[in-house]
């Protein structure tokens, strides 16, 4: 079956980020017209990626239904692929389209969340300063990230990776004028960026050691690294291990886990659909999909040591994030954390798989996880840029009561919160319910703590919840209103998806083996998680729907553990210390002096000696000729004499 | 006349026909004409060069002459080309090309201004064309010499000491190179002839001896560590074509010497003496970048920059297999480019801000947004953003130099790939200072708008940075296939 | 040849004649008894010059082609130093060679 139109996934919004990049932000073409300054611009935007968004399920509907599966799993297809650069005789770097079961997932996913993020944002962004330069990003970014999910080797997916990078730093900063957007963007690329040179070296590792970038070959049972010898280790683990490692400290950074965690909340300072695109529902989720792209090796490098360190990364920073997300006042932050948290989840449902049938239902719990989670973490970002948008402002203590004015917001934040509570039958019971299970069979105390987690993310959800939509009434300059038809469409759209989604059955679809599997509710496990979620909802009721000091006061119990998960864990204040105070003070200031000082000394000294030491004999050139003459003649007669005695004539 | 001898003849008419020529705005267009022409004449012999290789050319050099032009000496004027050299071309004419129109606006000593800067374009295209040391030798000379009078003259700051300073390490270096040619002249049967040097074996000791020599006397125009703190002090003080061509293109021209020359004349030696300039090369790439931080003048911090990214093209150089001689080619063009939209641009900063002082911008996107538009994308493109000329060089570089099957090269490629990570600092670090937060002087909001020729002096440098980094195969390609003799010399005498 | 007058004699002369120009030139301040002594020298390498073709090469000429132009290049000489010594005394309203300082390192 040809799969060669899936080019066009691409080049649509490609077309689109060359028009809107290099006509829209050009004020001497648009000044003129009124048509061509305001909205035009996002509807070129909208329509490139609708059309991707159609291409995409069309593609998904091929590739699912009617290819199937012809020998029992799902095949591997290449819609496309070409050399893009040599680097020897037998390595070369190719572009293009390799459509498995996770990636046909995830094109799925990424169109349809940009779809409604660009639709959204045709609202949301109406009358901004530099509405054509957002979307020439917002284009950027969906074509780097579909770039990367299709990726068909890994230095392609590093390419992309970068520029997703890239394009989360342009938006993060979008609003470049002020200080503070300016610096979390700044903050996000260096951070992931740091993280990148571990993948980058675990690139170079892996691909010195198997010859290929490729993932096809490098995941293959009898591949170079699967099949052959362990190779030389270093330190305990194989070559492989070190660059599986390395690989997956890329994927940490991207997926902001725990501790290279520190620049996601601060992303939030980018508009909000940036927030709900990049930041909750695709490019964080990279590092998930990384892992799970090369998931045949971790599971069997190093006798899946790599794997574990993915797992308890994933359940460490879904602990911390969650514990933090308690405690902050600032909506879109809590919603961060929330992500970091989820984003966990997923890592650590990979990090407890195995790889085959019942054992894989890790893997095929988190890739769920991740379908879920972006269909109602984007619902809960839009939602809550539709609030702030209403209210002009973040932070919880200026919003409350709003269900009375936004009754379309409410309802599909209610169900967002609902599905990520884990509440049946909202999509996020099943993911999360799948999570919990393979955590209980591989790791009880994972499980605890994950089981913990599902509890404080009701509470936290539900204490935002109704912070904003119940609590008590604020008085707002202007009273707040409904968002207008292109913001609220995408949320029911998004709501009802996120009801839906959980009623696939996904491991029919997606699996580590990716032979379909047939799974089952495990039903004690869910009633507990159910139970849990309920009590967080309850607790967050009785705390937040009516104003009372019940919060104050369990603030003032909590006492020190209130003030550091408020505080973030002063992981924040470490990173300061390190950068500024070692990078900076540290090392690069040294550098510099050591440069001025030292080695352009140590040249400016050659100098120095050389004039020094002119100046000394310049003034045997007096200028005066009889001087001279005084000297030549002494010399002259010294020099007669000296031939004289040499010679011996002098001595007769 | 041969296409070679033409690229070096049309500069040289182009000076002669300066001469003549009384009024300002007549020089411009002379110049820009008679520069425009040799870039023709660069593609042109691009495109024959490509078709004789389709065609199945297999000599190591295409379009050779050779004109002996002092008998005794066996100095003869022989010059061909490869793919190398080739790119090299075309790098230069690109560059001389942005400086002319970037320079558009001087006024005073307009004739004299552009005769010394066509006069250095036409040493840099004689020493890439030559294939004779004592040639090459001179057409270097010929390229060096004019920097002192730019600088001195047109520059601004501490000219004379920067342009003093300058011409002083550079003419040391130049005394290295010398002696080191005689060397081989001597050592390798009386012949300044590259080609057949190559196929000469020099003896081991005179190798020893001489390849030091060279490689350190070319590296020091290629700011080798510790050899480099002639360039910040001496792009701080020229004026923006001048950066643009010294940076963009005379760099190159100490790191090509550095790798015809030395690398492939001397091939053990280089072989034997790469783990110690390596660590050089290290320390260039991860100093300079650390160096770059701390600095507020623009100037500066592209200077330091240019420290760390000829770091690379030289740890490119010395993981002695194609993959990274081809990433250091690759490296040298993209700098080249990179370096020169960051010249222009600070150029066109200056004339409307009159300061280079980051911590006194700010806000400057909003006001001059094409200035700070290309700023940006150039900017990622030194940070090894896919997509851009430098990530498709970087890469070659690193995984060429880690291909090299010892495990010294690998911890030194380890080391200088956590560059980028400081480098995205410093990039962004004036990213954040100078062109985004809020507008720092008011005086800013009415900064001229960019003029017509320095948008394409800008653009012209520009748009290769972009195209080189989407389709990066083709140039890879030119350059690939003429590394094969200098593999084969590298690899000749192994064990 | 003159009877009785040996080289030797001549060149005794033409010796005394020019240490009395090195010492005019060594102890004089005015640049014009400068010049004087500098002719004084350039004389007596011309007497030289004669008396060594007459006694020791009489059958050539290059001895006296040399004194010839010795006396020649002396002539213009003199010519361009009184020219520049009027200059200088133009100038600085005085012709002492101590004066003369401004060529100093």
């Amino acid at each position: 079956m040809d799969f060669g139109y899936t080019i066009w996934i691409f080049v649509l919004p490609i077309l689109s980020f060359l028009a809107i990049g290099l006509l829209g932000t050009r004020p001497a073409l648009t000044g003129r017209s009124e048509l061509l300054r305001g909205r035009v611009w996002g509807w070129i935007g909208t329509g490139a990626v609708f059309g991707s968004w159609l291409l995409a399920l069309v593609t998904a509907y091929r590739y699912f239904f009617v290819l199937g599966t012809p020998d029992g799993h799902r095949p591997v297809v290449f819609g496309a692929k070409w050399v893009w650069m040599r680097f020897s005789e037998h390595l070369s770097f190719d572009m293009g389209i390799l459509l498995d079961p996770i990636s046909v997932m995830m094109l799925v996913v990424v169109t349809t969340v940009s779809f409604l993020v660009h639709l959204y944002s045709t609202g949301y962004m109406a009358g901004e300063r530099g509405y054509a330069r957002f979307f020439a990003f917002l284009s950027l970014f969906t074509v780097s990230m579909l770039g990367l999910v299709v990726a068909t080797n890994i230095f392609q997916m590093y390419f992309f990776w970068e520029l997703v990078g890239v394009s989360s730093y342009l938006l993060i900063g979008f609003y470049y004028d002020k200080p503070s957007a300016v610096a979390a963007a700044k903050k996000a690329f260096i951070v992931t960026r740091f993280a990148d040179l571990g993948f980058l070296i675990g690139i170079l590792i892996l691909s010195y050691y198997a010859g290929t970038f490729d993932f096809q070959t490098l995941v293959s049972a009898g591949g170079p690294v699967l099949g052959g010898p362990a190779g030389r280790s270093f330190m305990g683990l194989s070559v492989f291990g070190w660059a599986l490692g390395l690989i997956f400290m890329g994927g940490a950074g991207k997926s902001a886990m725990f501790p290279l965690h520190i620049w996601l909340p601060d992303a939030m300072e980018g508009p909000t659909p940036v927030s709900a695109l990049i930041h909750a529902a695709t490019m964080v989720v990279a590092g998930v999909y990384l892992v799970a792209r090369l998931f045949p090796l971790y599971h069997e490098v190093d006798g899946g040591a790599i794997l574990r360190l993915v797992a308890w990364t994933g359940g460490i920073t879904s602990l911390i994030a969650a514990l933090i997300a308690m405690t902050q006042e600032d909506i879109k932050r809590v919603l961060a954390y929330s992500t970091m948290s989820q984003l966990g989840y997923m890592m650590l449902a990979l990090g407890v798989s195995g790889l085959h049938g019942h054992e894989g239902l890790g893997y095929m719990a988190s890739m769920f996880h991740l379908f879920t989670h972006a269909m109602f973490k984007a619902l809960l970002f839009l939602g809550a840029g539709s609030v702030i948008h209403a209210v002009h402002s973040n932070l919880m203590r200026d919003m409350g009561g709003l269900r009375k004015y936004m009754p379309v917001t409410h309802l599909t934040f209610l169900v967002a919160c609902l599905a990520i509570s884990g509440i049946p039958p909202f999509s996020g019971f099943f993911s999360k319910d799948e999570i919990l299970a393979a955590a209980f069979e591989r790791d009880k105390l994972l499980f605890v703590i994950e089981y913990a987690v599902a509890g404080i993310t009701a509470f936290y959800m539900f204490r935002i919840y109704f912070g904003i939509f119940w609590g008590r009434e604020r008085t707002y300059a202007h009273t707040p209103h409904e968002s207008p038809a292109v913001m609220t469409i995408p949320l029911v759209v998004l709501a009802i998806l996120s009801v839906l989604t959980g009623l696939v059955p996904f491991g029919e679809y997606v699996t580590a083996d990716r032979t379909p599997y047939h799974g089952h509710i495990n039903w004690p496990l869910a009633l507990a998680s159910i139970a849990v979620g309920v009590v967080g909802i309850l607790v967050a009721k009785r705390f937040y729907q009516r104003p009372n000091d019940l919060p104050a006061r369990a603030a003032e119990m909590w006492g020190r553990w209130y003030k550091w998960t408020r505080d973030k864990f002063y992981i924040d204040e470490i990173y300061q210390f390190v950068a500024h105070k070692i990078m900076f003070a540290g090392i690069a200031a040294p550098v510099a002096w050591f440069d001025r000082h030292v080695v352009d000394g140590f040249m400016r000294g050659l100098g120095w000696m050389t004039e020094t030491f002119s100046l000394l004999i310049a003034d045997l050139q007096s200028g005066r000729v009889r001087q001279y003459a005084f000297v030549f003649m002494g010399g002259l007669i010294a020099l007669v004499l000296l031939v004289l005695f040499v010679t011996g004539l002098l001595n007769g | 006349m041969d296409l070679l001898s033409m690229l070096i003849f049309i500069p040289v008419l182009t000076v002669l026909v300066l001469f003549f020529v009384k009024d300002m705005r007549a020089v411009r267009v002379v110049s820009a004409v008679g520069i425009g022409l040799e870039a023709l004449a660069v593609i042109r012999l691009t495109s024959l060069y490509v078709q004789a290789r389709h065609a199945g050319a297999t000599a190591d050099f295409l379009f050779t002459r050779d004109v002996p032009w002092f008998r005794p000496l066996n100095i003869h004027y022989y010059v061909g080309v490869d793919g190398i050299a080739i790119s090299m071309l075309l790098l230069t004419a690109i560059v001389l090309l942005a400086g002319v129109f970037v320079s558009w606006s001087i006024e005073d000593l307009t004739r004299e201004f552009y005769i010394s800067l066509i006069v250095l374009g036409t040493g840099v295209f004689g020493f890439f064309v030559s294939l004779d040391l004592f040639t090459m030798f001179l057409f270097y000379e010929l390229a060096v010499i004019p920097m002192y009078l730019l600088i001195g003259i047109w520059g601004s700051g501490r000219k004379e000491f920067a342009a003093m300073k300058l011409t002083l390490m550079l003419m040391g270096a130049s005394a290295l190179i010398l002696v080191s040619i005689l060397g081989i002249y001597f050592y390798g049967g009386r012949t300044f002839n590259m080609e057949e040097l190559a196929t000469t074996r020099i003896p081991l000791d005179a190798q020893r001896f001489f390849f030091p020599m060279a490689f350190v006397g070319f590296g020091v125009l290629g700011a080798l560590f510790p050899f480099h703190t002639w360039s910040p002090d001496g792009h701080a003080s020229a004026p923006t074509a001048v950066s643009m061509l010294h940076a963009g293109v005379l760099m190159k021209l100490g790191t090509y010497g550095a790798f015809r020359v030395a690398m492939y004349l001397l091939p053990v030696a280089a072989r034997e003496m790469a783990p110690f300039f390596m660590v050089l090369a290290v320390i260039g790439t991860v100093y300079g970048a650390f160096g770059a931080i701390k600095q507020r003048d623009l100037k500066y911090i592209n200077a330091y920059s240019s420290v760390s990214h000829l770091g690379l093209i030289f740890l490119g150089l010395l993981a002695l297999n194609r993959t990274g001689y081809t990433g250091a080619v690759l490296q040298m063009i993209s700098h080249g480019l990179m370096t020169a939209v960051f010249f222009a641009l600070i150029g066109m900063i200056y004339g409307r801000t009159h300061t280079r002082d980051v911590t006194r911008m700010g806000g400057l996107l909003k006001v001059l947004p094409f200035i700070g538009a290309v700023y940006v994308i150039t900017g990622f493109a030194s940070l090894g953003l896919p997509g851009l000329s430098g990530f498709v060089a970087e890469m070659q570089i690193f995984v060429g130099a880690f291909r090299n099957a010892d495990m010294y090269h690998r911890v030194f490629t380890v080391l200088a790939v956590s560059a980028i990570v400081v480098t995205a600092v410093y990039i962004l670090r004036v990213v954040g200072m100078m062109l985004m937060g809020p507008l720092k002087d008011p005086h800013y909001q009415d900064l001229p708008r960019v003029y017509w020729y320095e948008r394409l002096g800008g653009l012209l440098v520009f748009i290769p940075v972009v195209l080189i980094g989407v389709a990066p195969l083709w140039l890879t390609n030119l350059i690939w296939d003429s590394m094969e003799p200098i593999v084969r010399q590298l690899s000749q005498y192994m064990q | 040849m003159i009877d009785g007058v040996g080289v030797y004699d001549i060149v005794a002369v033409a010796t005394i004649v020019f240490f009395v120009g090195v010492f005019g030139f060594l102890t004089r301040k005015n640049l014009i008894s400068l010049l004087i002594s500098i002719e004084l020298m350039l004389n007596a390498v011309v007497v030289n010059f004669v008396a060594f073709n007459k006694y020791l090469y009489p059958g050539r000429l290059d001895g006296y082609i040399f004194s010839l132009f010795v006396i020649a290049v002396a002539a213009a000489e003199v010519a361009l130093a009184i020219a520049l010594i009027i200059a200088l005394y133009r100038l600085d309203n005085s012709i002492e060679a101590d004066d003369m300082d401004s060529l100093q390192g």
